[in-house]
């Protein structure tokens, strides 16, 4: 794994090529990017003919560590072939980013992990057995990532940067005695909660580890405010060799916040935003288009009106008032019953399947109707959305335009807010 | 016996008889091609013209009840081949309801499938899910499950519905009794439905584009059966479908409504047989002379985990098939068992509802690739051959045959190995 950096500016990003991705090396990605977020290895609601259907899918599949290790263990070839993937990265993380883990259950020797068959303890040693089912070509090292509740103690804090250093190295270790991960690359996970100095140590020791890159764990939204949080990863990349790629770990996935993080020096993303905003029976809209002439947005909407008459943001479904699962300023609920005769598509001039071929009265039918083809839709035109997202705002920091990119992004965000006053 | 002489006097038709039809039906938006007539059995082979496309006869169309085939795309449907498929009146006339459809130039241009559709009447549904129906001359009377008010569902006010949405093939309101109702109601039902034909013939506003068929009623009376044939099949309409089956009656009794239906339905119009699904049904009715059928089951059980295959079903949640590396159906050519395994399907029942996809998928498939190949059996000559085949196929030893498979078959010449 080479990262290429062809622009880096302090306080607003890094834009590179990231080559000789998988074990024969024959993949690349531009950064700032984002994975491809899987159930199991299948992208949520999709089967392979929907999924095809989009253009330019990102070239690395990310799949969660725990789920069905027993079949694998007796499948020798690997996740990869046992999934029927023939042509991706795969790379492999200890938990899933959409589902939030209990804590209470870490200590100095293992950590747990929630699959499909409920709660597994895993020692290093165990951790590192399950990569060698997996077979990834990139994985992250076992990491104590249970302090992002804002009310954590420094020394649990410390404890928890302390604790993953360790299992790095145990996995290091076993790592290069392991011919079945012989070209796999391993990244190391970067803790310390809201506390500066952990953040640093953190960083600073895991940066001294032959690792090939750096997870940022404990980021999510509601686990601090943008600001702290733009200071922590700005200290933390200081410390990172420039060569390496960053990767936000568990729960960066709203435009705004990657923005951020963007600019604090971040390279990599998971996308698990997209599926959450399916999951609640919304689209993505936001406008992300800086072409010079501010009028004709061209790939979205004209959003401002549809918005204000949208009101406050409604919470659909579920009871949770876990601030990953609400619906953000950035798309709208097809379930609302103005949407019931809007024959247009989704966002106007979005070139996914769904927006090719159905509107928005389609869609709210599925969804009131309860009907699984809306999931199938909205997953596709959402990760299409998210991933056009990404290649604007790579396409921003190659022109010099990251200003005005964010500028459009936080009126978005704004937007409401600013008419409600 | 009668059968097969019918059988065999049909593949000479009489020029003049085949005028005369072409004459009567020239008004409506349909035509049959009979491409080639099985010798043994009243089995056949044709090409039959709709609006939106082409169907090859014997034809299974899956169901798509809300104006979606479960979690399939219409260019997955499409590329599976399927030439028309089914939506619901009853439902799809409370959500959306027909003027958004409509202003959505129909059920096509909702789901934006370009090929051929089907719907009911919606007088299925209302007696069969709603509990609070009241039949009447007038139609059907019951409350709204949505907001509790009274509906009238009327033969005028169903056809409107359905000029609505636009289908290919629209389907007469008819009066359902169960199949396992008995005495004056059956009878009653019978002749109502007649008289409702008439009213949803003279309510299509569109007979130019829109194909109205007849359903045969009659219960399992083979008297009331006939009565109704001779006055139906008395009206101009571009096809029939034989009702108030498949719903729980005696297969013995079922098999023999099916074969006295199709011996008196004229050999030039389609017949559809409503509600069968099941691959030995198919291919035993398809003996029996029928064209055209649907059935909820290949995709409602895909839901659960239950595949279709040449040998019955297979379970994939089932634990047997955790470690099963192999694909659903190794002769299977679809896309779910082009790729992936059981043994990975049936993990990923547990993370994702792509797995129902994948399922649904391959159900369809294999719905449509029996029908293709009971199609080509049949212009190949080989029907009989194929029915052989296939039934050694479904079942471990002949012994397993069921009773009125083999009888029915028997009465179209066929004599199980
Ligand atoms: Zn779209
Ligand atoms: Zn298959």
């Amino acid at each position: 794994m080479k990262l290429e950096l062809t622009r880096v500016i302090q306080g607003r990003g890094r834009l590179g090529v990231l080559k000789g991705l998988g074990r024969t090396g024959q993949h690349s990605m531009e950064v700032p990017g984002c994975l491809l977020y899987t159930h199991f290895g299948t992208v949520p609601h999709l089967t392979q003919d929907t999924l095809h259907t989009l253009s330019s899918l990102p070239p690395v599949t990310q799949v969660t560590l725990a789920e069905h290790q027993e079949v694998l263990e007796e499948f020798k070839d690997g996740f990869r072939k046992f999934a029927g993937l023939h042509d991706t990265v795969l790379y492999c993380s200890l938990h899933d980013p959409a589902t939030p883990c209990p804590t209470g259950y870490t200590t100095n020797k293992t950590v747990s992990v929630w699959g499909s068959g409920g709660r597994m303890e895993l020692t290093v040693a165990k951790f590192m057995a399950l990569q060698k089912t997996v077979q990834p070509d990139w994985y992250h090292s076992m990491s104590d990532g249970e302090t992002w509740q804002s009310n954590t103690s420094r020394k649990r804090v410390r404890k928890s940067v302390d604790r993953t250093l360790a299992h790095l190295d145990e996995c290091l270790l076993e790592h290069q005695k392991s011919q079945e991960l012989d070209g796999v690359e391993v990244f190391g996970v970067v803790e310390g909660g809201d506390i500066f100095e952990e953040r640093v140590r953190s960083a600073k020791e895991t940066a001294k580890r032959p690792v090939a890159g750096f997870c940022l764990d404990g980021f999510q939204t509601g686990s601090m405010d943008q600001a702290l949080r733009t200071q922590l990863i700005t200290a933390v990349t200081k410390e990172l060799p420039e060569d390496k790629p960053r990767l936000a770990l568990f729960g960066v996935g709203r435009p705004d916040e990657v923005l951020a993080c963007v600019e604090a020096g971040m390279d990599l993303f998971e996308s698990f935003f997209p599926f959450q905003v399916t999951e609640r029976g919304c689209a993505l809209c936001f406008n992300f288009n800086i072409s010079l002439d501010p009028e004709r947005a061209g790939s979205a909407p004209p959003l401002e009106t549809e918005k204000e008459a949208a009101g406050e943001p409604q919470q659909n479904g579920d009871l949770e008032v876990d601030s990953q699962t609400q619906m953000t300023p950035f798309e709208i609920n097809l379930k609302e019953k103005r949407y019931q005769d809007d024959f247009r598509p989704l966002v106007e001039g979005c070139r996914c399947y769904c927006c090719r071929n159905h509107q928005r009265a389609y869609v709210h039918h599925l969804l009131v109707t309860n009907e699984l083809l809306a999931g199938v839709l909205l997953m596709i035109h959402n990760t299409a959305h998210y991933h056009s997202f990404f290649c604007a705002l790579r396409h921003a920091l190659a022109t010099d335009k990251l200003d005005l990119l964010k500028k459009r992004i936080l009126s978005e965000r704004d937007g409401q807010t600013e008419r409600r006053e | 016996m009668a059968a097969a002489i019918e059988c065999g006097a049909a593949t000479k038709p009489s020029e003049k008889n085949m005028s005369l039809k072409t004459a009567l039906s020239a008004a409506s938006p349909l035509s049959l091609r009979i491409v080639a007539e099985c010798p043994v059995t009243k089995a056949r082979a044709c090409d039959l013209l709709l609006p939106h496309s082409a169907v090859s006869t014997p034809v299974f169309m899956p169901v798509g009840t809300q104006g979606t085939m479960k979690g399939i795309t219409v260019d997955q449907l499409e590329g599976l081949g399927c030439q028309i498929c089914l939506g619901n009146t009853y439902h799809l006339g409370m959500r959306p309801g027909p003027d958004l459809i409509e202003k959505a130039n129909g059920l096509h241009g909702f789901m934006n499938w370009k090929r051929n559709l089907l719907t009911d009447s919606g007088g299925f549904q209302m007696v069969s899910l709603v509990e609070l129906s009241e039949v009447t001359e007038e139609g059907v009377k019951f409350k709204s499950p949505y907001d509790g008010k009274e509906i009238l569902l009327s033969p005028e006010k169903s056809i409107s519905i359905q000029n609505s949405l636009g289908s290919d093939i629209m389907m007469q309101l008819d009066d359902v009794v169960s199949s396992t109702v008995t005495g004056p109601r059956v009878e009653e039902a019978m002749h109502r439905s007649i008289r409702w034909l008439d009213r949803c013939i003279a309510a299509n506003k569109n007979p130019d584009k829109q194909n109205l068929f007849a359903i045969i009623q009659g219960g399992l009376n083979a008297e009331l059966r006939k009565t109704c044939l001779d006055e139906m099949t008395q009206r101009d309409v571009p096809g029939f479908a034989i009702g108030g089956l498949s719903g729980g009656e005696e297969k013995d009794d079922f098999w023999r409504m099916v074969s006295l239906s199709t011996d008196h339905l004229p050999r030039e119009k389609p017949r559809y047989l409503m509600g069968v699904g099941y691959a030995v049904d198919l291919v035993v009715c398809v003996a029996l002379g029928c064209d055209m059928f649907d059935c909820v089951f290949p995709t409602r059980t895909a839901r659960f985990g239950s595949a279709l295959v040449p040998w019955g079903s297979l379970q994939v949640k089932q634990k047997q098939y955790a470690k099963d590396l192999r694909p659903i159906d190794p002769d299977c050519q679809c896309p779910t068992c082009n790729r992936h395994s059981r043994a990975y399907l049936h993990a990923l029942f547990k993370s994702d509802t792509a797995a129902m996809h994948h399922i649904t998928i391959h159900n369809i498939a294999y719905q449509l690739s029996l029908m293709r190949s009971v199609r080509q059996s049949i212009v190949e000559g080989r029907f009989p051959e194929f029915i052989q085949t296939f039934m050694k196929r479904m079942f471990p030893s002949p012994e397993q045959y069921p009773s009125w498979a083999v009888d029915a078959l028997a009465s179209v010449n066929i004599t199980l190995e």
